[in-house]
């Protein structure tokens, strides 16, 4: 029986498990990818916001600025590439201008710290790639970039320091809370739901005797009690890999967070995709700005911006645009047309044969405001959705409120005595010095040996992403930036794949993309069939 | 090797020659299809063949250090090159540096297609080094978009792996690759090319689905109701060489934006003077027998360079 489950180890749910991490409880994070990071998070633009552009009285207006402040903190705690690099809201005319001063009272009755409207003097100096139409702009000085998928990784891997399950490949299919007959605190009424509903009864027995047998036989993972009389109501969810029972239980499912609520009765939200086409520009670019480049937000979005990333590529985007599909996750010509146009208003220099790969992403749109919240109708589970932008901000603030609802409704917090905050930083080749590079070498030969030439990845690198938990040609690029550079991993797949192999005891007909069903080769002719 | 050898013939007494990978060679070994040499050794070789002769030259020759698993980092004007070998970074002062680094594949992002991204999608060099170096075969079903050479090859190397190859498609009228692989590795086999089409979509999530087909005007813009779809579980992107020149811009060299070339004064020189270039880095060749003829010259260039240099002192 664990005292917590978390589904979904996006950030929203790896910065609730680190922060739950600190208590004496037992935790385990469901995520149904092959890795964490793999869907909403992974394709996220990786601002750090400062707070401006919501509105007041709005869970966004609250815990983006207070996000923002812990993201710092946690960041210095765990040795993350943080890069404090400032935003520029850009007003191209005087109409703008005007709207600027709304924007900095909003912000700050927010409470954004150090904004200041600035001119073209100041622009020209400070920004000098920025059009000359630039008439003045809001300087938001606390904006940041963060690798947004690092973070996730940084974040669960701290959790799991702290004796947190991580459980990948491990898809929700079905949520019903049991009570105890013992239990004093019951329930308005014995709930008993599952995806589905409209499949038979018996199949939903068939599925949960399905699980139970599994967990039985599942010995990897470490479960303490198995409920019963007397322990207190849980939940029982059924996954692709077996039951997990737990007292509480956050969804923090991300563009799935409505489908588990429907698992558990909750049908008051739905989650619409709005896609975010993102187009990434050559590191050799990476002085094309200094600052974050917006332009006057509009009431559903913050517009297209000229953005910097940790990884020193400049990027250029996001649309938004409403889909159908939670899986559509195709770019299109108008996008690259629209964001090329767009953000050349700005900085007229960029060029479009810079752009060196692209992606779209997918936010988890539902109203205009975060939705976090107990379900008192579902008792011990909270709800974590409508997390778009600033989610990903927002995150570390939101693992605080959610730690406190969760307390509220009886989850017992009682600190460890001790927690690892601290970690030491991890180390990149490709962003440090000559010397200290030279240095690292010296200690271990295998930082010599690159792989990735465009982003100079060691293979120590790379066995060390596979042993910190990547198992995906994603998973390694997300970690390393191995294949993410100008080659697009022309040059380094093949000895990926077999560093992958080689690391997992795997055959390389079996190592994907993302996850199964994205196999990279189709068939091993080394053995002489056919 | 060729620059390296040439340099030697014209006197250099002492040459540094590094090499990335476990062996001399580069992506000829890869090329294990024949047509290599007919111009250079007056008959026909495969790649590893060609490359062969050329290692057993270098080999033959004392004053040419070779270094497997260098991986050159860092170039400065001044010709300090930094590379890097398991367990040490070394630094080495030249009195004149020849680069044969190459080229890249254009990819399929910067051919702008759109779609998803799902697994499937190869650069044909690296379908290339799956099937002929690793032993792998990287896809049943293929569509090949770009005729250059590598798609041209690869179309008949997956359909002699056993692999559906289901079209070579080609924006231009005309294709970008040699007549003969035309004959020999798409009409011997029945593979259609189109010309004037270009892929408008890509489907699939995890792994490649199928992709949208569609004609193109004058311009390159979709003709009206000429999409058509094809099933396929690979493509291969064939559309073209970027040189791999961004060592000598670190050093400061003067680069062609467009071809990624250096600007120079006279063939194989770059805007820094001792720092040349050549083969394919140096600019985009069909036929390696060309490549070697270049790499020649660079290596008496840079010879050349070091006679006069010598005399001023």
């Amino acid at each position: 029986m664990y005292d917590l489950i978390i589904i979904g180890a996006g950030v929203i749910g790896s910065a609730i498990a680190r922060e739950i991490s600190r208590y004496r409880l037992n935790v385990a994070v469901l995520e149904k990818s092959e890795e964490p990071a793999f869907g909403v998070s992974k394709s996220n633009s990786g601002i750090i916001h400062p707070g401006t552009q919501n509105r007041p009285g709005t869970l966004k207006g609250k815990l983006c600025v207070q996000g923002n402040r812990l993201t710092r903190m946690i960041a210095k705690e765990l040795g993350i590439d943080f890069k404090k690099v400032g935003e520029l809201i850009v007003a191209l005319d005087n109409d703008e201008l005007v709207s600027l001063s709304d924007i900095k009272r909003e912000a700050e009755a927010l409470g954004v710290p150090g904004l200041k409207l600035v001119g073209r003097a100041w622009l020209k100096k400070n920004e000098p790639n920025l059009t000359e139409e630039a008439v003045g702009a809001l300087y938001a000085p606390t904006a940041g970039i963060i690798s947004p998928y690092r973070w996730v990784y940084d974040l669960l891997e701290n959790a799991k320091a702290n004796g947190v399950e991580v459980h990948t490949s491990t898809r929700v299919i079905g949520i019903r809370r049991v009570e105890d007959p013992l239990s004093a605190d019951r329930g308005p009424r014995f709930e008993k739901r599952i995806a589905h509903s409209a499949e038979s009864k018996a199949w939903v027995e068939r599925l949960y005797a399905l699980c139970a047998l599994r967990y039985a036989d599942d010995r990897t993972r470490t479960d303490p009690g198995d409920g019963g009389p007397g322990t207190g109501n849980y939940f029982e969810l059924a996954t692709s890999r077996g039951m997990f029972r737990s007292r509480f239980m956050v969804n923090a499912a991300g563009l799935y967070a409505d489908e588990v609520a429907r698992m558990a009765g909750i049908e008051d939200f739905v989650i619409y995709p709005r896609k975010g086409e993102e187009f990434i520009l050559d590191k050799k670019k990476h002085n094309l700005t200094r600052h974050l480049i917006f332009p006057i937000p509009t009431k559903t979005s913050k517009g297209i911006l000229v953005i910097r990333t940790s990884d020193g590529n400049p990027m250029i985007g996001p649309t938004a645009q409403d889909v159908d599909s939670k899986e559509d996750l195709s770019t299109s010509e108008e996008g690259f047309r629209r964001v090329l146009e767009s953000v050349k208003k700005y900085v007229p220099s960029i060029d479009e044969n810079d752009i060196i790969a692209y992606f779209a992403g997918l936010r988890p749109a539902s109203g205009d405001d975060f939705i976090i919240r107990h379900e008192d109708a579902f008792p011990g589970m909270v709800t974590v959705a409508g997390m778009q932008s600033p989610g990903l901000t927002a995150a570390p603030a939101v693992a605080l409120f959610v730690r406190d609802i969760l307390k509220k409704n009886g989850l017992d917090l009682r600190r460890k005595p001790f927690f690892r905050r601290w970690r030491r930083e991890p180390y990149h080749l490709f962003s440090s010095s000559a010397e200290a590079a030279r240095k690292m070498i010296k200690e271990d030969p295998a930082y010599g040996d690159i792989v990735c030439r465009c982003e100079m990845v060691s293979s120590k690198e790379i066995r060390e992403a596979v042993r910190r938990g990547a198992r995906t040609l994603d998973g390694i690029k997300f970690r390393t930036r191995a294949q993410a550079g100008r080659c697009h991993g022309g040059f380094c797949t093949a000895r990926i794949l077999k560093i992958l192999a080689e690391e997992t005891g795997e055959n390389i007909t079996s190592i994907t993309k993302r996850g199964r069903g994205s196999e990279i080769v189709v068939r091993d002719m080394n053995d002489g069939g056919c | 090797m060729a620059a390296a050898i040439s340099a030697h013939e014209s006197g250099v007494k002492d040459i540094l020659l590094l090499e990335r990978d476990l062996y001399l060679g580069g992506l000829l070994n890869q090329c294990i299809h024949t047509g290599f040499g007919l111009t250079y050794f007056k008959e026909t070789l495969t790649g590893p063949e060609y490359a062969s002769r050329f290692v057993e030259r270098v080999r033959a020759i004392p004053s040419i250090e070779v270094v497997t698993r260098a991986f050159a980092v860092r170039l400065t004007g001044e010709k300090t090159v930094d590379y890097l070998i398991p367990g040490h970074m070394v630094s080495v002062r030249a009195k004149a540096v020849v680069m044969a680094t190459g080229s890249r594949e254009r990819t399929r992002e910067m051919a702008h297609i759109a779609g998803t991204r799902p697994a499937g999608i190869f650069p044909a060099g690296l379908a290339q080094r799956l099937i002929n170096i690793e032993g792998y075969l990287p896809g049943k079903n293929v569509v090949i978009v770009g005729s250059g050479d590598i798609g041209l090859i690869m179309a008949r190397r997956f359909k002699l792996e056993g692999a559906e190859v289901k079209a070579v498609i080609e924006i231009q009228p005309v294709t970008r690759g040699l007549v003969r692989n035309v004959v020999q590795c798409l009409d011997d086999f029945g593979i259609p090319l189109y010309f004037r089409h270009k892929i408008a979509h890509i489907y699939g999530k995890d792994r490649v689905e199928g992709v949208d087909v569609v004609r193109v005007d004058e311009e390159m813009r979709e003709i009206e109701g000429s999409r058509f779809s094809m099933g396929c579980d690979t493509l291969l992107v064939s559309v073209g060489l970027i040189p791999e020149n961004e060592l000598i811009e670190m050093a400061g060299a003067e680069l062609d934006k467009k071809s990624n070339t250096p600007v120079s004064g006279r063939m194989n020189e770059t805007s820094l003077p001792g720092i040349f270039v050549c083969g394919n880095s140096y600019k985009v060749y069909d036929i390696v027998d060309t490549v070697s003829a270049c790499a020649e010259n660079a290596g008496r260039m840079a010879a050349g360079y070091l006679g006069k240099v010598e005399q001023q002192v």
